[in-house]
């Protein structure tokens, strides 16, 4: 029964989501001709996408670029945040594990402001740099950071005693059981921290881009929605989307390497 | 005064009564010491205490006439759990341990230093393997050889061979016992096998069921070595020293108090009767309920 059905659906990996895809057009599609008719069609979109998409790369004004030039600007910027927010975060985290005294003392605070939301930070940011692009890199590195703090925080606290009783009767040092104990022990910890903080770092840009204007998906995104070009709002999202996914795949991908250790 | 001395040694957590009681030991330098007792009866705390990983509440415990106040590599310790760091491979694992200890050596001396007690323990094939890659037994040999390439004063073995089985423990047991011969240190061996404490030992002590545990009547084994596995069963030294050994563990040193505190109370539930038929929805039966089970009697008058 069971072998059965295995062999009648030998490409369902393919042909499932496929299927899934193909029912999303078609409601797409019915939604736009029905009941709102500003909502332009799947065939629409990709017609006024199209330049985008074949020609990802060219920069024909500032604000009219190709869709992989803009997320390159996107990245760029993402990086730059998130970079901060791992050599900020790590280390925080690693003192809340490690002491119970800063644990206790800032937990609290870390708690309150891990939920702020980034439109939140940005007008914040705005006032401390001035800067469209200082104040986005701050608040993709605030809000990017707390997954990283409180996972390597966890990883910490749960390195079993062994580890640490080695730790103690060989007497390393107090740099070497960092490096050659506590480090090494964390990292499985640590590494789905930063999976968790890219995802909302990449949230993060959108939001932060859409709010100060500038070039880069969100930007483009929040231009043509004034410009009254739909389409290319539809473009933007799916192309967030594939990004996204394709960041958190590659991260899991380093993530599994270091599970396994 | 002797090699390791401890001196009415008591040790307790919390709040709750003593787990170590007035424990007096003394151990000469080059002897080999097992101690026996109970799993809960302290024994992995009395070899905390001597690694100086947690201190005594009260009492001394000196090494060479100096008091251990903080665990050091002058104290190997092969716990029963392996305590390998399994990111690194087993020569990383020993190499971490000789690099600390001979940290003025040659990184040549060092690496050959380790190469020599990985095969020591005949490892040498699985050199670079991590831990995860070993068997239980193997990452035993590996936990040894690290304490033993520490060149340690005295080699603390908790339990070593209580996760393994049967037929690896006696190799173990063996290889343990050639690797003392070789190296004559000062060993001590925790265990909850008599035979195995007997087998290896010069000397064993009982050590009775805690709380307030506390360490029996220290009793020398005059079995001449290397010993015969397979003969010793017979020696008639054997037999008079397990009897001592079990009689203690059993009688007034050993007895178990054990006393509930706690009243328990079953949940309100009652096993279901797969027998009975289900209805043809298949909804869930009701669970039945202690209470309200109606139990009928019947009195007859006759």
């Amino acid at each position: 029964m069971i072998t059965n059905r295995r062999s009648e659906f030998k490409l369902d990996w393919l042909i499932l989501p496929l299927l899934g895809a193909v029912v999303v057009l078609l409601l797409w599609q019915m939604a736009s001709t029905t009941w709102s008719k500003d909502l332009p069609g799947p065939l629409r979109t990709w017609t006024a996408s199209k330049p985008y998409i074949m020609k990802p790369f060219e920069k024909r004004g500032e604000l009219d670029q190709g869709i992989l030039r803009f997320t390159w600007y996107s990245l760029v910027l993402v990086v730059k945040g998130y970079t901060v927010a791992l050599l900020v975060g790590t280390p925080i985290g690693f003192m809340l594990g490690l002491s119970k005294f800063f644990s206790k003392s800032f937990d609290p605070i870390i708690q309150i402001l891990r939920p702020v939301s980034p439109l939140a930070w940005l007008p914040l940011g705005l006032i401390l740099f001035q800067k469209s692009q200082p104040a986005a890199v701050f608040t993709i590195a605030v809000c990017a950071m707390w997954p990283t703090v409180l996972n390597t925080a966890v990883g910490v606290r749960s390195i079993p005693q062994d580890y640490l009783n080695v730790a103690k009767v060989l007497k390393l040092s107090r740099t070497r059981t960092l490096f050659k104990v506590l480090i090494p022990a964390t990292l499985p910890y640590m590494f789905t921290g930063f999976r968790l903080s890219l995802g909302i770092a990449w949230l993060v840009i959108v939001a932060a881009e859409m709010l100060t204007g500038s070039p880069g998906v969100g930007g483009f995104l929040w231009q043509e929605y004034n410009a009254l070009i739909y389409e290319h709002i539809i473009l933007c999202i799916l192309t967030i989307g594939v990004i996204g996914f394709v960041l958190d795949r590659l991260m899991s991908l380093v993530e599994r390497r270091f599970k396994t250790v | 005064m002797a090699f390791l001395e401890l001196k009415t040694v008591s040790k307790g957590y919390g709040s709750r009564s003593e787990v170590l009681k007035d424990i007096n030991l003394e151990i000469e330098r080059g002897e080999f010491v097992a101690i026996v007792g109970y799993s809960g009866a302290g024994k992995t705390t009395l070899i905390s205490l001597i690694a100086g990983l947690i201190k005594p509440d009260a009492g001394t415990i000196t090494l060479n006439d100096l008091e251990i106040t903080d665990p050091g590599p002058d104290r190997g310790i092969v716990f029963q759990n392996y305590s390998l760091l399994p990111w690194l491979s087993v020569f990383e694992n020993i190499y971490l341990a000789v690099d600390q200890v001979f940290c003025n050596w040659a990184p040549a001396r060092k690496q050959q230093h380790t190469e020599k007690y990985i095969a020591m323990v005949n490892l040498t094939p699985a050199r670079d393997k991590r831990p995860g890659e070993l068997s239980g037994g193997m990452r035993q040999r590996v936990s040894v050889a690290r304490a033993l390439a520490m060149d340690p004063q005295i080699l603390l073995l908790d339990e070593p061979l209580g996760a393994l089985d049967a037929l690896t423990r006696s190799t173990l047991q063996d290889e343990i016992g050639r690797i003392w011969e070789e190296h004559k240190k000062t060993i001590v061996l925790i265990t909850n096998d008599v035979d195995e404490g007997i087998y290896l030992s010069d000397r064993i002590i009982p050590l009775s069921a805690g709380p307030n545990a506390t360490l029996g009547p220290s009793i020398a084994v005059p079995i001449p070595r290397p010993r015969d596995r397979k003969a010793i069963n017979h020696d008639p030294h054997f037999r008079q020293i397990r009897r001592e050994v079990v009689e203690y563990l059993l009688g007034v040193g050993g007895r178990r108090h054990v006393t509930v505190s706690r009243k328990l109370f079953l949940p309100d539930i009652e096993p279901e009767d797969l027998n009975a038929p289900r209805s043809i929805l298949g909804s869930r039966r009701r669970p039945i309920r202690r209470h309200e089970i109606r139990k009928e009697t019947l009195e007859s008058h006759s």
